[in-house]
């Protein structure tokens, strides 16, 4: 046995009912692969006992995870309200001129997805940034290019 | 209450917490039976600060305790409400005091598992809070019960307690029909009792001080504290805990410092951008349930978006019902498909391309969700566009009048690209609208 589907099963017994442990699988599967690639589903789909078409659907629901392949870095930028009267948008434009990519998309090396998402509960303290999962707080466009440079470094 | 000694020591130690008195209701609580200790979660009348603001105590009173299944507690931390970001703050900064809310409230409904569900992205403060668990769970506080911290994944859906629940069993977070309820069938096809973090984190002063003392704190209909949130055009935007029945007016002008830069204030959007909005003259309400109802709008995450008069209202609308549109479920019809038609008429009115029958149309578009989709979130993009709507109708009409915006590219909200303009990543596929 796998050890990826060790860990799945070890985290399904923490549950009364295994399939609790889909999303924990696949965010697991995600770091493995670094994105969901179709034998991800199937991974996960084999050591639950679901479908791969089922672990697909559940996947495709949440945002936190990639249906296609991403860069090794992922930078977020919030753009809904709070953060958007704070000026949100300059920082959009500042990561779209350093990185030469428009949100959404990917370097051409691979490295950095840009992206913006909705609100990721930092309000106060607009702009927020998620760089890989960790919010950086305040940011304006003047920290745009110190942030890449952590990342390309 | 909630954020007390947070600013003089470390509260996410547990030798700290308990060094302050921390755990020392847990006893107090499960010395008394379940049925007393209900009844003093009623007798206090705190209300749910995750947004319905129902009374918690009831909520225990609704549990099917006599069924043969396990009760389970399940902690909404999917703090997700654009405005909000207190439950996040509780979680970083005193996670033992929703730990030690948690065992009381379980205690209540004869509960052994309870599970935390935090929002994806609070990476941080999983880590945070997953310690606190393994350090609590370590010196035997939690006795025989478990307590299970489960990231979400990114859906703002699954703060919808339904949907959440459906999330927690390994599914896509959409909301559950209802009846049945959680208290009689919820996790698991169990009687469930679901509580935000702020509402948990606030048990154990009830414990302490007694249901009659802290029903004397805050305002009559709702008593005690609240960790408000204020955010957009303030100057010092932030976490402020307050006792409910605190002016509206207060919070903005004097802790928060008021409108930057001179500028006027033009909106308050009092609840998270769920609710309808407050027009200038209308500031000097009480933060509490009952004042804000009287107005129209909510209570609801307790989170204050001030809005300055450089921003057009039919771009926040727009980019409000953006938000509403990707984060839908998909699963009933007046909410996928409303907000998306919203979206449409928001655009062409902003664009300079609409008419004044889109503004009434827009009008209708709102009627037919509103009341009418499974759950709350269709009716959560309607509120604060039908405000606007209601109260600024002169800027829409202006939009249609001047065949374009009339901020002429000067609006603080120009050219916002928001997440369903720029990723494919979507909920609901791809159909002709």
């Amino acid at each position: 046995m796998s050890t990826f589907a060790a860990d799945v099963r070890e985290i399904a017994a923490r549950f009364p009912d295994a399939r609790s442990a889909t999303i924990p699988a696949l965010r697991l599967a995600q770091e493995r692969h670094g994105w969901l690639p179709p034998e991800a589903f199937r991974e996960v789909a084999d050591a639950l006992g679901l479908t791969p078409a089922y672990c697909h659907a559940v996947a495709s629901f949440y945002d936190m995870f990639h249906l296609a392949p991403v860069g090794r870095h992922l930078v977020e930028v919030c753009t809904n309200l709070s953060c958007a009267l704070n000026g949100a948008q300059r920082v959009v434009d500042a990561f779209e001129s350093e990185l030469a990519v428009r949100a959404g998309e990917t370097t051409p090396d691979g490295e950095i997805t840009f992206r913006t998402v909705e609100c990721l509960g930092g309000c106060g303290y607009a702009t927020v940034v998620a760089v890989d999962n960790r919010y950086r707080h305040d940011v304006r466009p003047s920290h745009v290019a110190e942030i890449v440079e952590g990342l390309r470094s | 209450m909630l954020l007390a000694g947070t600013g003089e020591r470390d509260l996410t130690k547990l030798d700290e917490y308990l060094a302050i008195g921390g755990y020392a209701q847990v006893p107090k609580a499960r010395a008394m039976t379940p049925d007393d200790l209900i009844a003093e979660l009623q007798a206090a009348n705190l209300r749910g600060r995750g947004g319905a603001g129902f009374p918690m105590g009831r909520k225990a009173s609704l549990i099917d305790r006599a069924s043969p299944k396990p009760k389970y507690l399940v902690v909404n931390a999917d703090e997700s409400e654009p405005g909000a970001f207190k439950d996040r703050q509780v979680m970083a900064e005193v996670p033992h005091r929703l730990l030690e809310g948690c065992l009381i409230a379980a205690h209540a409904i004869e509960a052994k598992d309870i599970f935390i569900y935090i929002r994806g992205e609070y990476l941080a403060e999983y880590e945070i809070l997953q310690r606190a668990v393994d350090e609590a769970r370590g010196s035997s506080i939690f006795e025989d019960v478990e307590v299970t911290v489960y990231r979400g994944a990114g859906a703002y859906i699954c703060g919808e307690e339904t949907a959440l629940l459906d999330s927690l069993e390994g599914r896509r977070g959409q909301p559950r029909p209802r009846p049945p309820f959680p208290p009689v069938q919820g996790l698991y096809n169990a009687p469930t009792q679901i509580n935000n973090v702020c509402t948990i984190a606030t048990v154990p002063a009830i414990i302490e001080l007694g249901a009659a003392e802290f029903a004397k704190i805050g305002s009559e209909s709702s008593p005690g504290t609240v960790i408000f949130s204020i955010s957009g055009n303030v100057v010092r935007p932030g976490n402020y805990e307050l006792e409910l029945g605190t002016p509206m007016r207060e919070l903005i002008y004097d802790l928060a410092g008021g409108i930057p830069d001179g500028r006027e204030l033009k909106a308050v959007i009092p609840g998270g951008s769920s609710v309808p909005a407050l027009t200038p003259d209308q500031i000097d309400v009480p933060l509490d349930y009952d004042s804000l109802g009287a107005l129209g709008t909510f209570f609801g995450a307790a989170s204050l978006i001030v809005v300055d008069d450089h921003c057009c209202l039919v771009q926040l609308a727009l980019r409000s019902t953006k938000f509403y549109m990707h984060e839908s479920c998909g699963k009933c019809t007046p909410c996928r498909e409303g907000t998306r038609w919203m979206v449409q008429l928001l655009e062409r009115l902003e664009a300079g391309d609409g008419e004044l029958s889109d503004i009434d149309l827009l009008d209708s578009v709102g009627d037919r969700i509103l009341g009418k989709s499974l759950c709350a979130l269709g009716d959560f993009a309607v509120y604060p566009v039908a405000s606007y709507l209601r109260h600024w109708r002169d800027e829409f009409v202006a939009h249609v009048e001047q065949a374009r915006c009339p901020f002429d590219g000067e609006s603080t909200l120009e050219g916002i690209v928001a997440p369903s303009d720029a990723h494919t990543h979507h909920p609901v596929a791809e159909v002709p609208a």
